[in-house]
């Protein structure tokens, strides 16, 4: 019909526009205009679902097994309310953690662990591969069909290199290199492949609906006809719901499409890694149920119409859709829908592709390199490069995988089959993932058994009959049973053998998983890390603004390596970049040889994630941080003793001051024991010298009487005794004295207090001492300008300092003295005043200091003992009184005041405070 | 005769020391503090002086730095109550003869004071 050149020009032209458009759309996207960031196109990526199956195989499955085809249709369509719940969960959890795949989704989840991670990617090679190489199929048959060969493709007998699908193959690996793996951030979203995808999506949709139209109302008279003719032909089975055992089989190809759409690796990688905006998720929800719904509009009406008018057996019901347009001689209409069934197979191929390089890369070399501690350093430079070879190899590994795997194998079975049989391994994924942000206690073990154990029976009831199919394994398995046991056959487990293949494999696969990863959860004990993990993804909504405080995490890291790190990734500039906005973020200053803190690391880490994924991710930062194993136990005991340090801080905050303020306290204390100290030594010293005075007087006269007995007069005789009675009068004053300021000092000294009438006291006091003073021929004038009132006090203590200070100025006075009394403002004022030369002034400050004179020793005041006003002090002191002197008019004046309103309480423990000794 | 000034500022130490010193012969001066000695060695310089050392006015360390600076030969004995070992440097280092401290036995005095003189 057309010729080779043509239909391969045409092809190629198709990818170059594919090209152009991701080229100009990257190119937009670096102007800052991201065509990308709207609703409708975030919808139509998500027909990546679409694939040559859709667009050939439902008619196919269609043109067999009737309206069960829209099964697949009808589980996104049903669960896509429910986006609103799941998707928008994962793609937040993805966006904050990171995530670059659906297994490092998975690894992520459950403790970053790397296992998991290589076991789910290995799981999606396995079971996307067959699927990615039926798009192969397709493409390729359809190009033969063009080509006019016959539907059966004579595959094995053309060798690889006249093959065009593996032109075509390569064609695609190069796009895909090219689109898929410019940014080495597999989180960053590839802004050219999905404008080409959504392209695409626009592409197959018209080309079906033009050659359902087509088929439709040119073939036939409307779809009406279509359906009085087929049920001519007896295929009315075809379009009528039967009653019989279809319902289980709607409700599980339901149920697994509902999984695939969420979970499929190209699936996950439009709908989460390449999501830009949430809210894209509201518009999709019911745009992309709409874009299905149009797309198999026209199926029932091709599928019945080719059964109808082919004669069985001219052309596969797979390919009835290009059938048309070539029976009828359209050659340009057969152009179109092959470029459509092109554009629903490369959309397939290249994001399907993508999504598997990169978890090969992150989740599979990466960890696997990054293990070998000596390939980390030998490499450290280049750790970049490598990563995004092997994203590039690994592209070029499964498109040609893929493509050796439809030469081999999938030519031989239908699309939907093994497309069918891929939506089952995938939907393995699902209780891991469901589980996983809804239920915090699943674990790590728990996933990793229920993905392994209902992979191992997708594996045997599902890929294993394919094999026999093909010849590869005896076909005695399939009738007999593994071992010859009859419950163990791969379509008829415990014999369950009236469901569909699919069904089956399905039912029993999943029941597997969920049984595993239920049981093994409720009985392990979560780590640590993965605690965190199921907490930051159960609650994510709750975290995703707090991420990077819960974080709890033992170890410390250098700013310096952790910088190294980075730019080993994504270059010295970008590391900078990013590392100042972490500064400007979260307000922490960030110093080159710092420690830093665990927010950093984790923030790091999420980074390197986007990158490398989240397992190799947690090697490399392990790498550079040293990190200590946490157990829960630990954590709990973490948070608990930080709890406790915060209020052991605070006690000890509060003790440290407490102390601070007893030691400054103590040192005051000692500084005035030490100068007590020494005063008391001075006062020792200065009351031994006094007491030598008289102790001499005495000693010289008791011996001048003793040796002189009988040459001394008895005048001389009694003036010498005269002499010794007054010093051992002394003697014995002075040490009243001593031992009065001592109980003063000590607060030992108790005031007798009384209620006494003041008026009389001070005149009997200044009566005792008048006659002395008259004798040395003195004035004295008194006042006493008081009511009769009467107060609190020791009348005998003040009778003592009124006597001692008028003493004192009847020895300095020259002609007058003067006693004064007042109330004043609630106090007893009391004023004596002598007109004697006066105390010096740098002397008034010491003047009531005991043995004023041992400040300056050898010039001796012709005062007393030096006891007199220091004892005065004490006693107004303890009276809560206030003594002074002043000069005042040419006189010398000492006052005492004592309040009238006496608190006795406070006198002593005042006193001893002040006293101390 | 041997002149004798003796200075204190405690009258009762001073009426034993005058009745002492009288007793033993000598000529006794009598002062009752440093100023009034310093007064009496102007007028007329004793041969020997005994001297407290806490006085007002004018302490014993004074008016033994004045008699000697007069008169070398004048001797000067401190008579007191200080007994500390620091005292007793501080006062031959101003030039005492002796060093006497209370209260003192009569004829102990009396016994160093003559030999000094001798």
């Amino acid at each position: 019909m057309f010729s080779n050149l043509i239909i391969i020009f045409f092809t190629f032209g198709y990818l170059a526009l594919l090209f152009a458009i991701a080229w100009f759309s990257e190119l937009k996207a670096k102007q800052g205009k991201r065509l990308s960031n709207h609703p409708a196109i975030y919808a139509l990526t998500l027909a990546v679902y679409c694939t040559v199956w859709t667009y050939y195989g439902s008619v196919g499955r269609a043109a067999t097994n009737g309206l069960e085809f829209l099964t697949i249709y009808i589980g996104p369509s049903l669960i896509a309310p429910l986006w609103w719940l799941i998707m928008r969960k994962i793609i937040r959890i993805s966006k904050v953690q990171r995530i670059s795949s659906i297994a490092d989704f998975i690894s992520s989840r459950y403790g970053k662990n790397i296992t998991l991670g290589g076991v789910v990617t290995v799981v999606c090679l396995l079971g996307v591969l067959p699927y990615t190489s039926i798009q192969i199929k397709g493409v390729a048959s359809s190009f033969e069909i063009l080509q006019g060969a016959s539907s059966i493709a004579l595959l094995q007998v053309v060798p690889f290199y006249q093959d065009t699908a593996f032109y075509l193959a390569i064609g695609l690996a190069l796009f895909t290199v090219l689109f898929g793996t410019r940014d080495i951030e597999a989180t960053a979203q590839h802004e050219g492949m999905v404008m080409a995808v959504a392209f695409e999506s626009i592409f197959k949709l018209l080309a079906f609906l033009v050659v359902g139209i087509f088929v439709s109302f040119f073939v036939f008279d409307g779809v009406v006809e279509i359906f009085d003719q087929a049920e001519k032909a007896g295929l009315s089975t075809l379009f009528q719901m039967k009653g019989d055992g279809s319902p289980t089989e709607w409700f599980w190809m339901s149920a697994l499409s509902m999984m695939a759409i969420l979970f499929l690796p190209r699936q996950f990688q439009m709908s989460v890694i390449e999501n830009s905006n949430e809210r894209h998720i509201d518009t999709a929800m019911w745009l992309f149920p709409l874009y299905l719904l149009l797309i198999n509009l026209f199926v029932m009406p091709i599928a019945l119409g080719g059964l109808v008018y082919f004669p069985s057996g001219s052309f596969e019901a797979d390919t009835f859709v290009l059938a048309f347009p070539i029976a009828f001689d359209q050659k340009w209409l057969a152009l179109l829908v092959f470029l459509g069934g092109f554009s629903a197979a490369t959309g397939m191929i290249i994001v399907s592709t993508i999504a598997l390089s990169t978890m090969v890369s992150n989740n599979l070399v990466m960890p696997a390199l990054l293990l070998s501690k000596h390939f980390q350093a030998r490499n450290q430079h280049q750790l970049g490069k490598i990563l995004i070879w092997t994203r590039r190899l690994a592209i070029f590994g499964i498109i040609l995988a893929a493509y050796l795997y439809y030469r081999h194998v999938a030519g031989q079975f239908t699309l939907v089959s093994i497309g069918l049989i891929s939506f089952v391994a995938i939907a393995q994924f699902a209780p891991a993932i469901i589980g996983g942000i809804f239920w915090k206690r699943g674990a790590r073990v728990g996933a990793l058994a229920g993905i392994i154990g209902g992979f191992i029976i997708w594996f045997y009831t599902l890929v294993i009959p394919t094999m026999i199919t093909t010849g590869y394994i005896d076909e005695s398995l399939m009738t007999e049973g593994l071992l010859g046991i009859g419950w163990l056959k791969p379509h008829g487990l415990l014999g369950f053998e009236d469901l569909s293949y699919i069904t089956h494999g399905l039912f029993f696969s999943l029941s597997i998983n969920v049984m595993l990863y239920g049981t093994l959860s409720l009985l392990a004990n979560q780590s640590s890390k993965e605690h965190n993990q199921a907490a930051v993804f159960v609650d994510i909504f709750k975290h995703s603004e707090t991420m990077d405080d819960v974080v709890i995490w033992k170890g410390q890291a250098y700013l310096y390596d952790l910088k190294r790190l980075l730019s080993s990734f994504i270059g010295k500039e970008r590391t900078d970049q990013v590392l100042e906005e972490f500064e400007k973020s979260t307000g922490k200053s960030l110093n080159q040889n710092e420690m830093v803190d665990p927010a950093l690391v984790n923030y790091s880490e999420r980074l390197l994630s986007g990158i490398i994924g989240a397992a190799s991710a947690r090697i490399m930062v392990s790498s550079v941080v040293k990190e200590e194993e946490i157990t829960m136990d630990e954590v709990l005991g973490i948070l608990k003793e930080t709890q406790e340090l915060k209020s052991l801080n605070n006690e000890l905050n509060a003790k440290s001051q407490a102390l601070k303020k007893a030691t400054e306290e103590l040192q005051d204390l000692n500084q005035t024991l030490r100068l007590n100290d020494m005063l008391k030594d001075e006062f020792i010293s200065t009351v031994t010298h006094e007491m030598k005075t008289p102790i001499t007087s005495i000693r010289a006269f008791s011996e001048i009487l003793l040796e002189e007995e009988g040459s001394l007069s008895q005048d001389e005789s009694r003036k010498f005794l005269d002499i010794i009675i007054q010093e051992t009068n002394r003697m014995t004053r002075l040490i009243d004295q001593v031992l009065d300021l001592e109980r003063f000092d000590s607060g030992k000294q108790e005031l007798n207090l009384e209620n006494v009438a003041v008026k009389s006291i001070l005149m009997q006091a200044v009566n005792s001492i008048a006659q002395v003073i008259k004798e040395k021929g003195l004035k004295l004038t008194v006042a006493i300008e008081l009511e009769n009132i009467e107060m609190i006090m020791d009348q005998d203590r003040i009778t003592q300092v009124i006597l001692n200070l008028m003493s004192n100025a009847s020895k300095f006075a020259q002609r007058d003295i003067y006693f004064q009394a007042k109330i004043n403002q609630d106090q007893l004022i009391v004023t004596i005043k002598d007109d004697g030369k006066g105390i010096p002034e740098e002397e008034v400050p010491f003047i009531f200091d005991k043995f004023f004179q041992a400040k300056n020793q050898t010039s001796k005041k012709p005062i007393g003992s030096g006891l007199g006003l220091a004892i005065c002090k004490k006693i107004i002191t303890y009276h809560q009184g206030n003594i002074k002197v002043e000069r005042l008019d040419g006189m010398t004046c000492f006052e005492f005041s004592i309040p009238i309103q006496f608190q006795q309480t406070q006198i002593k423990t005042n006193e001893q405070n002040s006293n101390s000794r | 005769m041997n002149k004798i000034l003796i200075v204190d500022d405690e009258p009762n130490i001073l009426l034993s020391l005058e009745y002492l010193f009288k007793k033993e012969g000598f000529t006794v001066y009598i002062a009752r503090d440093g100023e009034e000695a310093m007064e009496i060695i102007d007028v007329d310089l004793p041969e020997i002086v005994i001297l407290d050392i806490m006085m007002p006015k004018v302490d014993g360390y004074e008016v033994c730095k004045y008699i000697k600076e007069k008169n070398e030969a004048v001797k000067v004995v401190f008579l007191t109550a200080k007994s500390k070992i620091q005292d007793i440097e501080k006062g031959l280092e101003t030039g005492a003869d002796l060093y006497l401290t209370k209260p003192f036995t009569n004829k102990d005095l009396i016994t160093k004071v003559r030999n000094l003189i001798n």
